[in-house]
């Protein structure tokens, strides 16, 4: 439903200047500058965190919880690190002591994201066999992208796998495992943090998603937790555990890992937000005939690039390349009676299909809707076309369709205004002007001719 | 509401990797305007793949599109070689695409057969010199 959706990206008034560089980027455009600051729609807004990376002020960040503000009554609580964290760190040599690092930190457990990936890619291996499903699947782990999909590819909804993303899973079998660990703990005293590469992950964990609340109890920031884990590094003297990951998991981190895992070809790897836009218009369009699955990131090289993320994306990536070298191909398995088959367990699936969710139909009543169209065409027409962004919106056309869904006015266009205001800036008094600046003046007819 | 909603879009025929964006154009109009994802769907394959052909078969042309509550007609106009047998032209997998097109997955004789299946009609006007005009209607 409209306007219950938290969002988890946040604005910093003061820091914002109401450029128009997020405006311009927002590939949704959901944003809009009003008085001053950069405000989200946050019924198109799909969370990818554009605006947090290009933002020149740092005026916008997300709403991460702080490993300080965890309630001490979650006695037991559990790290959940994604394999995108573990290309952080140049120091490290495996992973192992980044486990160690983060149980340093205090946390009790350590339970791998790329554990669950591994999982996830035996069932997507087993859920391409049945029959019925429509072809090319798409990826449900970024939730960027699932969003996406519901509000803007009506058609490509039953294409989305209902699959739990990676995280879900690992939360509910981090909490089984502690649960069976210790049977003294209840179930309210043990909680799972999820260490976030990016803000559309922590959108995903308050909101829920496919009508399906998540079991992760906190979102942390991954750069928070960075500079946590960097003074640990350094006195790995001790391991108490050693990784439970291998080369498929950690390969989850970077596009392409996660198609790489199906033993099949005929797939598809795309990330960026603008990329995957144009590849899921051609999609829907029936251009790849013989394409069984997809994989979308929102982010440029996959999770790595998220805007929490403090590496650059590539050279995680190669650090990841790394650290897998020497790992088994998988390291979680399904039992291997079930490997064949087309069996995927119930409670890994989400129940109903993705509901499409048109939020950007303009009016409820199609004979109406036409007439708004129209209008905005033609007005449209009379606009500069400049795609200023001077009046708060992203193009002419956005602010065409503003001023006649009636929530801007006219006269924000400073080029019609100062069409307007010809004669008197004509009529501009000059002579308080110093005169070191007077000797260079002409008159605007001079000055057209001289170019 | 007895006119018709027109977008009309010029189809660029000297350059190829624009090809199909009106049809995303069009796709994005008639969400605004509220139409099932089936028609919409049907919509952007007719109004792609006859892009597609104008640019490889005729240097582009013009593609207008009009909107009706109840149904949306495509026609698309070049000036290209013509087609020289119709019947010939609509049959799956025949195709006269140059192989320079061809090695970029297109010219597969899919795409007069796949506007058909999208439409509930479709009139193909050609002369061979002067060029080929399509109608087709999409019922909502």
């Amino acid at each position: 439903m409209p306007g219950i959706f938290k969002h988890s990206v946040f604005l910093d008034e003061e820091k914002c200047k109401g450029c128009t560089t997020c405006l311009k980027r927002c590939p949704t455009e959901a944003i809009r500058i009003r008085e001053g600051h950069a405000v989200i729609n946050s019924d198109v807004c799909i969370d990818c965190g554009e605006c947090i990376k290009v933002c020149p002020y740092k005026a916008k960040s997300a709403n991460f919880d702080k490993l300080e503000d965890i309630p001490a009554g979650k006695k037991y609580r559990i790290a959940l690190p994604p394999p995108s964290l573990f290309g952080q760190f140049p120091e490290a040599e495996d992973v192992d002591v980044i486990i160690q690092a983060l149980l340093d930190c205090g946390f009790d457990e350590v339970f791998e994201v790329a554990r669950a990936a591994e999982l996830v890619s035996a069932y997507t291996r087993n859920y391409m066999r049945k029959e019925g499903v429509s072809r090319p699947v798409i990826s449900s782990a970024c939730p960027t992208i699932v969003r996406l999909i519901r509000l803007r590819f009506p058609y490509l909804c039953s294409h989305v796998m209902p699959m739990l993303p990676p995280l879900e899973v690992a939360s509910k079998m981090a909490k089984e495992e502690a649960m069976q660990k210790h049977p003294e703990l209840r179930e309210e005293e043990i909680c799972t943090c999820f260490i976030s590469p990016c803000p559309a992950k922590v959108s995903y964990i308050k909101n829920g998603i496919w009508k399906t609340k998540s079991s992760i109890d906190f979102a942390l920031s991954m750069s928070d937790i960075y500079f946590k884990i960097l003074p640990q590094l350094k006195k790995h003297d001790h391991l108490e555990r050693g990784s439970e990951t291998g080369m498929i998991g950690l390969s989850w981190a970077s596009t392409g890992g996660e198609s790489s895992a199906l033993m099949n070809d005929k797939y598809l790897a795309a990330d960026g937000i603008e990329n995957v836009i144009r590849v899921l218009d051609e999609i829907e369009t029936g251009h790849f005939p013989n394409l069984e699955f997809v994989e979308l990131n929102a982010c440029n090289g996959g999770c790595v690039g998220g805007a929490a993320a403090v590496e650059n994306p590539y050279i995680a990536r190669v650090r990841l390349q790394t650290l897998r070298r020497f790992l088994p191909v998988s390291r979680n398995r399904i039992d291997p009676s079930l490997s064949q088959t087309d069996y995927v367990p119930l409670d890994l699936l989400y129940q109903t299909q993705l509901s499409y969710r048109p939020v950007e139909k303009l009016d409820e009543d199609m004979g109406r809707a036409m007439l708004k169209m129209q209008a905005i065409d033609d007005l449209c027409e009379s606009l500069p076309a400049l795609d200023c962004g001077s009046c708060g919106a992203p193009n002419c056309r956005a602010f065409a369709q503003d001023v006649i869904m009636g929530t801007r006015s006219l006269n924000e266009c400073i080029v019609r205004m100062r069409e307007h205001m010809q004669p008197f800036i004509e009529s501009f008094d000059t002579s308080n002007l110093p005169d070191s600046v007077q000797q260079f003046l002409v008159k605007p007819e001079k000055a057209e001719e001289k170019q | 509401m007895a006119d018709p909603l027109r977008f009309h879009y010029k189809v660029d025929g000297s350059n190829f990797t624009s090809a199909g964006e009106a049809s995303v154009e069009v796709k994005k109009k008639l969400r605004q305007l509220g139409f099932s994802p089936e028609t919409i769907r049907k919509v952007s394959i007719a109004m792609y793949e006859g892009e597609i052909n104008m640019v490889i078969h005729a240097r582009g042309g013009d593609a207008d599109v009009f909107v009706y509550p109840d149904r949306i007609e495509i026609v698309l106009a070049d000036t290209g070689p013509g087609i020289a047998d119709v019947d010939l032209a609509m049959q799956e997998g025949y195709s006269t695409a140059p192989d320079n097109i061809r090695t970029l997955g297109f010219g597969a004789g899919m795409g007069l057969p796949n506007m058909k299946r999208n439409s509930d009609s479709m009139r193909i006007d050609s002369t061979v010199g002067v060029g080929t005009t399509i109608y087709m209607t999409i019922l909502v």
